[in-house]
């Protein structure tokens, strides 16, 4: 068409025709790095760097390693590591003092905990529902029963502490004292009358308020009576326990519990209803406000003061709800910025088609708001990870506690002791990060994927 | 207007509402009632608070002072009333607001199952019903993000009329489409309207609402300044303000 045409009009329409490539392999690579002066600078700068780096990596770990020997004389002079250390060690780095004869039980836990979180993480496995509710509803209890070996000792439910409730001694079936049980039970139908005459005075519907009363404490007993049943295992104390597997125990409770109880924060904060609101606000600034530290030392050593005489919570227990709440804290934060993303037209869609709120939130808003900031959640969770790390300040040896306990003996005394043992360390701790940040990634190509984006 | 004396007809009755947003007077002394069957096409200036109207009326926004009383249901602070009109108001928004994050199947079945308590069976049924009659079935598994406009607007459509409601609100429907998509959309609505679904519809379209409104409501500075029947509103307009609106968009 040109200047002097006053109108125009298309005889033929134009075929599609594929884009122009130039074929071969090394097309993208003299493009990508090779394009022009400053790309050639940088990539070769890039190399001269990555040398610089890896080259004595690969030395240490791998090249002038001592790759065997037992004990710290094949290690005087090497240059590279000393894997033998973290072979004679290995045991210690996985299970602290776990007793070696029950360490089949940790090894079970293990097991089973992958092979239910295998196909809960790939998307193609089929029987999601049930897979979800083996892995937080039933593996925890199995896991709890593995490790500490079961069969609680309780005495005293909330009657017996109030009064001489004493009917059955000390006598117990299969691990259940028969004292709490009855307790236990005597409690749950008290509690169920108190809930029915209080809603049937407030006008509420009395009879289901009483019932979901007895069924929170079914369904808590029940999880109770399964720790509390003796199924012969030796029990095993927190104390003993140490290594990866405390840095896993603490790692994942902390994640499994902080992500829900980070979504009811973030909702409470954007609350209408005054009360949540400011509890949740109040909840959110105040651990985040305190560092880690503070909060596990507190935990540990002045918890046990408030607590009345008598009582006691396992230490590994404290610093697991100190763990927990604090970072629910962080993921409260992260998620109400997922929240704030979605459009008021959202909720308004839902809220016009008859969607309550709690429906509104679980099908609409958290899906989309959880999905774009679920590169903040897994960075907490990494965050998290490695924040384990300072229960040793609280007398909980991690696998890097076990660590530096280990640099302590004698027999295993040498230069490259110490490298050894941070850079076997380093490599355990960068493939869980590692990997959630990666699986992370496919989450989020998926989302990308199904919202059309 | 059809005054059948029946009270079991009246679809939707607004009595002296007022709504203020903050300082401003947005909706004043509205009186307004609609008989089931009805459509109504609401007209007016921007800002004149006719969406601002048809958002009180299933409680998007919450009037201050009179009485809005939907199909015999009056709206108060109670949100169970609330989620009761909602269930059997549908409503058609501007910008779609479709749920990326489901297929076209499943942003139609998500309330009946939910709120109706529909067996997703049927309710996947009814929604490719639905999706047939806005002529898109063959859309059901895409995600809302993939189709054009015109196609998620009747989406949207298919979407509310899988709650089976009583009556339909379209909040400016297709102010945010295409010239080439505004007709597919509209002829959606006039087959809605074609089966005797009552229909409150904020729009400029003067030619939808000649073919298919039995009243046209135009509203100025949170008022109702005019109402009546299409030929008269558009041939014979009474109140001056209605004159130069309509002189300005019918050229």
């Amino acid at each position: 068409m040109t200047g002097s045409d006053r109108a125009y009009i298309r005889t033929r329409l134009a075929a599609n025709e594929p884009p122009p490539t130039r074929a071969g392999p090394f097309h993208a690579i003299v493009q990508g790095l090779f394009s022009g002066p400053l790309n050639i600078a940088f990539t070769l700068f890039s190399i001269v760097a990555i040398a610089f780096a890896a080259l004595p990596v690969v030395r240490f770990l791998i090249v002038d390693a001592v790759w065997q020997g037992m004990d710290a004389s094949a290690c005087q002079g090497a240059g590279g590591a000393c894997w033998p250390f973290v072979q004679a060690k290995f045991g210690q780095f996985i299970y602290g003092t776990y007793p070696e004869a029950l360490r089949w039980r940790p090894d079970l836990v293990f097991v089973l905990g992958a092979l239910l979180l295998a196909p809960l993480l790939a998307p193609a496995a089929p029987l999601k529902r049930i897979n979800a509710l083996l892995f937080f509803g039933i593996y925890p209890i199995v896991a709890f029963v593995l490790l500490t070996g079961g069969n609680l000792d309780l005495r005293h439910f909330l009657i017996g502490r109030l009064t001489a409730w004493n009917i059955f001694g000390s006598a117990t079936t299969a691990g259940l004292s028969w004292n709490f049980w009855s307790d236990y039970v005597a409690t749950a139908f008290l509690v169920a009358v108190l809930v029915e005459v209080g809603a049937a005075l407030l006008g509420a519907r009395a009879r289901k308020a009483s019932f979901t009363a007895l069924f929170v404490f079914a369904a808590v007993g029940a999880v109770v009576l399964a720790a509390d049943l003796d199924f012969g295992l030796e029990p095993v104390e927190t104390r003993s326990w140490g290594g990866l597997m405390v840095t896993l125990v603490v790692a994942i409770t902390g994640i499994v519990a902080s992500l829900p109880l980070g979504i009811l924060l973030a909702l409470g904060r954007r609350s209408e209803m005054p009360l949540v609101r400011l509890a949740s606000v109040i909840f959110i600034e105040f651990w985040r406000g305190v560092p880690l530290i503070t909060v596990l030392f507190f935990a540990t050593y002045m918890l046990p003061l408030f607590l009345p005489s008598g009582v006691s919570v396992d230490g590994l227990l404290r610093v697991l709800i100190g763990v927990a709440l604090f970072s629910a804290a962080y993921m409260a934060e992260v998620v109400r910025g997922g929240l704030q993303a979605i459009p008021k037209s959202q909720y308004e869609a839902a809220e016009a088609l008859g969607l309550g709120y709690w429906q509104t939130m679980s099908f609409v808003v958290l899906p989309q708001a959880l999905t774009i900031v679920i590169p903040g959640i897994v960075g907490n969770f990494i965050g998290l990870f490695k924040d384990t790390t300072l229960v040793l300040i609280v007398a909980i040896f991690d696998l890097l506690g076990q660590l530096r306990a280990a640099f302590a003996d004698p027999a295993w005394a040498s230069p490259v002791t110490l490298y050894t043992g941070f850079a076997f360390a380093g490599i355990i701790y960068f493939v869980f990060c590692y990997g959630m940040s990666r699986y992370a990634l496919s989450l989020e190509r998926r989302a990308a994927v199904a919202g059309g984006r | 207007m059809p005054a059948t004396g029946n009270a079991n007809a009246v679809a939707i009755e607004l009595t002296g509402v007022h709504k203020w947003f903050g300082q401003f007077h947005v909706l004043k002394d509205i009186d307004l009632k609609v008989m089931r069957g009805e459509r109504i096409v609401i007209c007016g200036p921007s800002g004149s608070g006719k969406s601002t109207l048809i958002r009180c009326i299933n409680r998007l926004e919450r009037h201050q002072r009179g009485r809005i009383l939907v199909d015999g249901i009056e709206l108060t602070d109670d949100l169970k009333r609330i989620e009761e009109v909602r269930r059997e108001v549908g409503m058609v928004f501007q910008q779609f607001n479709l749920f990326p994050h489901l297929t076209v199947l499943e942003n139609c079945t998500l309330a009946p199952i939910w709120v109706r308590k529909m067996p997703k069976k049927i309710a996947e049924e009814t929604a490719l019903h639905y999706l047939a009659r806005v002529k898109i079935p063959e859309q059901a598994g895409k995600y809302p993000g993939q189709l054009s406009g015109g196609q998620q607007q009747r989406v949207a459509i298919a979407r509310a009329l899988c709650m089976n409601p009583k009556l339909m609100l379209f909040d400016e429907p297709t102010s945010a489409l295409d010239p080439e998509m505004i007709k597919e959309v509209l002829d959606a609505m006039v087959a809605l309207a074609n089966d005797g679904m009552t229909m409150l519809v904020v729009s400029h379209e003067m030619g939808f609402a000649r073919e298919v409104a039995n009243r046209v409501v135009f509203m100025d500075a949170g008022q109702i300044i005019e109402a009546n029947e299409p030929k008269e509103f558009f041939d014979h307009p009474r109140h001056e303000r209605t004159k130069l609106f309509l002189s300005q968009i019918l050229h």
